[in-house]
């Protein structure tokens, strides 16, 4: 399995998650964690990116930041899986390496 | 499956200690095993058994020292990034002249050559951290 990806960062405060989308082959997966959970969410000036973005890549958010910031999963873009902690840890077990983009 | 965690920041400070910490406890509830937690930049203010956060509040030094414990963590604090930070244990306080050390439970101050091997001998290195 190709790379995880992981963004922490706010796609309206920083520029990680255009670098991860940048470097990240077909078939890698980018998590959302942190302030970067705010890229998943639909209706947001970066939502046709993220959207586009789930043609070549998995994407995948953490549920427990997303509460955090009093979202819900039906804030989340269709086709982005929602994890918990635990299923971080299946998908940094499951793909070969991981990025952190900070 | 054999993992390592770098932390790069400090508590309180964003959310990347408290991530660290959550990923670290879920990784060892699935099994795997936790080859060794390396802190570095301001991460190394995570070791210090000092802070005391309000009580109604987290305290994350506290959490990782119960971990250490429970699990037998290997919890390193970068020494060159925590002689900057004022972070000391027994000996470095003896060897730089400073009348007390303040490093939690737990935690050891070691090189950063305990990254590098963390690097070399796990399956998975997870960085957190701004």
């Amino acid at each position: 399995m190709p790379m995880l990806h992981t963004v922490n960062k706010s796609p309206f405060e920083r520029r990680t998650l255009d670098t991860a989308l940048r470097h990240a082959v077909k078939g890698a997966a980018i998590l959302l964690i942190e302030d970067g959970v705010y890229a998943a969410f639909d209706g947001t000036v970066v939502a046709e990116k993220v959207k586009a973005a789930l043609a070549d890549h998995k994407i995948y958010v953490l549920g427990p930041d997303v509460a955090a910031r009093g979202m819900s999963e039906h804030h989340v873009i269709e086709g982005i899986g929602v994890v918990d902690y635990g299923g971080f840890v299946d998908l940094v077990t499951e793909y070969d390496k991981v990025q952190s983009w900070l | 499956m054999k993992l390592s965690v770098l932390v790069n920041e400090g508590p309180y400070q964003h959310q990347s200690a408290d991530s660290a910490i959550q990923f670290t406890k879920a990784a060892l509830e699935r099994g795997h095993e936790i080859f060794r937690v390396f802190f570095y930049h301001d991460g190394v203010n995570n070791g210090t058994r000092f802070a005391v956060p309000p009580q109604d509040d987290r305290n994350i030094t506290q959490e990782w020292t119960a971990l250490a414990k429970e699990h037998g963590l290997d919890l390193v604090v970068c020494i060159a990034a925590a002689q900057r930070r004022g972070i000391l244990d027994e000996n470095e306080a003896k060897r730089q002249g400073k009348d007390g050390n303040n490093i939690a439970d737990g935690f050891r101050i070691s090189g950063l050559g305990q990254l590098i091997e963390a690097g070399i001998q796990s399956d998975r290195m997870v960085i957190f951290g701004d």
